[in-house]
């Protein structure tokens, strides 16, 4: 029987961006919010080793504990799904400040393409631009009305950056100007305004100076010392919700954390969500915490597992395409990009910042033409500086053995000689690409892991064939590169190597409750007092890292609670 | 031409960073860990401690066995061989780096999945198996001496390098066929964490006195690259372990 504790007004599953912001937001309305976080308390004095790329980049230190909850993968349904034994493609975060303690910092906004895709993909090109079992769809929410919380998001972590050309319309400038300028990237700017392409510098949320925020927090300038993903940020330079929107919350006296607390169901009606139970992972306890609104701002998986396995909402089935719980699981077309080898050019590719880059989007979203193209959406195309460390960083051109003499002295003499334009392919999502529960593979407490059923698509080989070969022409047109390498051929998807942590959808927005799970204030179709907030509401995933756009959407999801809080229920939308 | 801004590179002193990196706000300080740093200070030196030179007592083995090491630190030498540009993996300790990590929580899995049921995979799923890597190490080298003694009737210590070579290469091309283990994957684990026991920070037993990060112009653990961000051409620096950084 579990402990039942006094009720609250807010809890909130999960204590990453997506539960900082809301706790912050809420609590400065008086509202009480209980924060659940499974993992462990962060702060910056955690990270005074952090200079340790073994520990955090290759031993994963800031990362889930594998051996008590991991995924499994299958491409295809008639594959038996297997577990994700160690880490690979994506690195899932945990702890205080969740996995927005160990990003890079790249902080985008989405295209106002991005948000009426369907409608405007159609308006230009057809309805017969869609292959089969695309279901792309409008997110119930246009760039115009989001564009507010971008700018709230982006005023609260001080991102740095200058206009982007070919992006939607902001409203205010960037609340600190962009980051140095290292020579790669001047090489870049140069050679892609050459090109009469758009150039300007990543939206970085690593500080290029001292700032203080709007809520009057104060943090210290990027010192650009390369270990930004995968590691914590010892000055707090990078904005991460431990330095930001937790403290903040913090402040109020309305907010309690309570780490190792382990959210394994949430608690309902049928209609309404009466509070979560979970387990106290230092004493194995189960406990109960009612609640007016429960919010899950855990990361896309478990965002969607929860609800599946507290029957919540209606799941996806892709036989039928009804229901929504699971649909429309989206990643990331990472390969595609060009690499450049230099005989007379040394760059100190070790100093970096996870956000340190330079970029284009003349061939993101529909600022191109794809009439006589095979595919819709495009990439970013970038060259980045995040600072390369010696264990991760051992290229050499193609016909170089892979060890022995001639590795070393190739490994060690291109470290310093190497360029590399990579392109982040948009993700579109198909009817065959889900979250389900796992019939077979159980977590710590016993209850199944989440299951992803996902491969790449034509549409994500052509995509990336195409944004490899204008990564190739920029290489060529930077100058100085005697050997270029261009990676065109996108494979099976593999869970194997890194490429990005980019996983989205599962429980989508929109604007009809028959094809999406949330409305546009993150609010469930099927339990009012129930809000999903993270990037698990992308019914898409853009050229784009997605952490704008989630905070953005938090901070949607704060004022939809607020309102629903005042206005004593019903759904908002 | 490029090393000539090696003299103004000098790595970053303490007091010059907090001084020169905005860390102080209006006399307060920013951030957790660049505060400890405004409170720590060096400690006299020992008389004598900087003459006598210190024995390594790091290298002593947690998990192998003699025969095991001679192994790993062998195959290791030809996977980064020492040459003209400096040492190679046996000299910069990257077999005791590898013994180090297998007596650890890495060598058991313990933060990977191990629960069953165990069923072979498509290569897109990554590894199935039931075995720890320590399991894994331990076949692959015996499989190593086994099969350099059906080709020469030696243990793989006792080749000659390129005969060791030999070897290496029927393990990473599967000619090599194991039942137990794959070959290449045991091959690609060995090749990877002598990458690591070269380039890890030397608190983990190898890439001993720097000199993997040396060789290979990676400054280590600096503190801040504010200063030579815009700069074109390398900046040489003397590198830093994570040991210069103060924690009494």
């Amino acid at each position: 029987m579990a402990k039942k504790l006094p009720k609250v007004d807010v809890v909130v599953v999960g204590v990453g961006w997506g539960g900082g912001i809301i706790a912050s937001e809420l609590t400065k309305q008086g509202l009480t919010v209980v924060g659940l976080e499974r993992g462990k308390e962060r702060k910056t004095e955690d990270y005074f080793m952090v200079h340790d790329e073994l520990r955090y980049a290759l031993r994963y230190e800031l990362m889930q504990d594998l051996s008590k909850e991991t995924i499994t993968f299958r491409s295809k349904p008639s594959v038996r799904a297997l577990p994700m034994r160690s880490y690979g493609s994506f690195l899932l975060g945990t702890g205080l400040g969740g996995s927005g303690v160990h990003w890079n910092g790249q902080t985008f906004r989405f295209l106002p393409y991005d948000f009426e895709i369907r409608s405007k993909t159609i308006e230009r090109y057809g309805e017969k631009k869609f292959p089969d079992g695309m279901t792309i769809q409008d997110w119930g929410i246009t760039y115009d009305e989001l564009e507010p919380y971008f700018d709230r998001f982006e005023q609260m972590a001080g991102i740095s950056g200058e206009e982007n050309p070919l992006g939607g319309k902001r409203s205010k400038p960037y609340p600190t100007p962009p980051m140095k300028m290292p020579p790669a990237l001047k090489m870049f700017a140069e050679a892609t305004k050459k090109m009469n392409l758009h150039p300007y510098m990543m939206p970085s949320a690593n500080l290029s100076e001292a700032y203080t925020n709007p809520d009057g927090v104060s943090r210290a300038a990027c010192q650009y010392c390369g270990f930004c993903e995968r590691f914590g940020c010892e000055y707090g330079a990078k904005a991460d919700p431990v330095v930001t929107v937790i403290p903040v919350a913090k402040k109020t006296g309305k907010f309690e954390i309570r780490t190792h607390s382990h959210v394994r169901r949430i608690l309902h009606d049928g209609k309404k969500a009466t509070g979560v139970m979970y387990t106290d992972v230092t004493t194995g306890e189960d406990i109960e915490q009612p609640a007016d609104i429960v919010v899950l701002t855990s990361y896309v998986f478990n965002n969607t597992r929860l609800l599946l396995m507290s029957n919540l909402g209606r799941p996806y089935d892709p036989n039928t395409g009804k229901g929504v719980i699971g649909k429309n699981y989206a990643y990331q077309v990472i390969r595609g990009g060009a690499i450049g080898f230099y005989e007379d050019r040394e760059f100190n590719v070790f100093a970096g910042a996870g956000a340190l880059g330079m970029t284009i989007d003349d061939y993101n979203g529909d600022n191109f033409d794809h009439s006589d193209l095979n595919f819709i959406h495009g990439a970013n195309i970038s060259i980045s500086q995040t600072g390369q460390r010696p264990i991760g960083n051992n290229k050499v051109p193609a016909g170089v053995p892979g060890w022995g003499k001639e590795f070393k002295a190739a490994s060690i003499k291109y470290y310093t000689r190497t360029l590399s334009v990579g392109a982040q392919g948009a993700c579109m999502p198909f009817r065959h690409h889900f979250l389900d529960l796992d019939p077979t593979y159980k977590d710590v407490f016993g209850d199944p892991l989440m299951r992803i059923t996902f491969d790449f698509e034509e549409q994500d080989r052509q995509l990336a064939a195409y944004c490899a070969d204008r990564c190739g022409e920029i290489i060529k047109e930077m100058g100085a590169a005697d050997k270029i390498e261009v990676n065109r051929k996108l494979g099976p998807y593999d869970i194997t190597p890194y490429q990005s942590t980019h996983n989205t959808g599962g429980v989508i927005m929109g604007s009809s409750p028959d094809t999406s799970a949330v409305n546009n204030y993150l609010q469930m179709w099927d339990a009012e007092n129930v809000f999903v907030v993270g990037a698990s509401a992308f019914p898409h995933n853009s050229g784009y890292n997605p952490t704008g756009t989630m905070g953005a959407l938090s901070y949607r999801a704060a004022e939809g609670i607020l309102k629903y809080s005042k206005s004593g229920g019903g759904l908002l939308v | 031409m490029l090393e000539q801004h090696e003299k103004q590179d000098q790595p970053v002193s303490r007091r010059n960073f907090l001084k020169n990196s905005g860390l102080v706000l209006g006399g307060l300080v920013v951030g957790g860990v660049a505060g400890s740093l405004l409170r720590t200070q060096q400690g006299p030196q020992q008389p004598g401690a900087a003459t006598a030179p210190a024995a390594d007592f790091n290298q002593a083995l947690m998990y192998f066995t003699g025969e095991q090491f001679r192994v790993i630190e062998a195959a290791c030498e030809r996977i980064f061989p020492e040459d003209e540009l400096g040492p190679g993996a046996k000299a910069l300790g990257a077999a005791y780096f590898i013994d180090h990590q297998l007596a650890g929580e890495w060598g058991f899995n313990a933060r990977d999945y191990m629960q069953g049921p165990f069923y072979p995979g498509e290569a897109t799923q990554g590894y199935q198996g039931r075995l720890k890597r320590r399991e894994i190490f331990d076949i692959g080298i015996q499989e190593m001496n086994n099969y350099s003694n059906s080709l020469e009737g030696k243990k793989f210590y006792e080749l000659t390098p390129e005969q060791q070579d030999t070897v290496l290469k029927a393990f990473e091309t599967d000619e090599v066929k194991l039942t137990t283990i794959s070959a290449s994957a045991f091959f690609a684990m060995l090749r990877a964490t002598t990458l690591e026991g070269v380039y890890s920070d030397p608190l983990y037993g190898g890439n001993k006195n720097m000199d993997g990060w040396r060789m290979k112009s990676f400054p280590g653990n600096q503190m801040a690259y504010t200063q030579i961000i815009e700069q074109e051409g390398l900046a040489k620096m003397e590198p830093l372990s994570l040991r210069d950084h103060q924690h009494g």
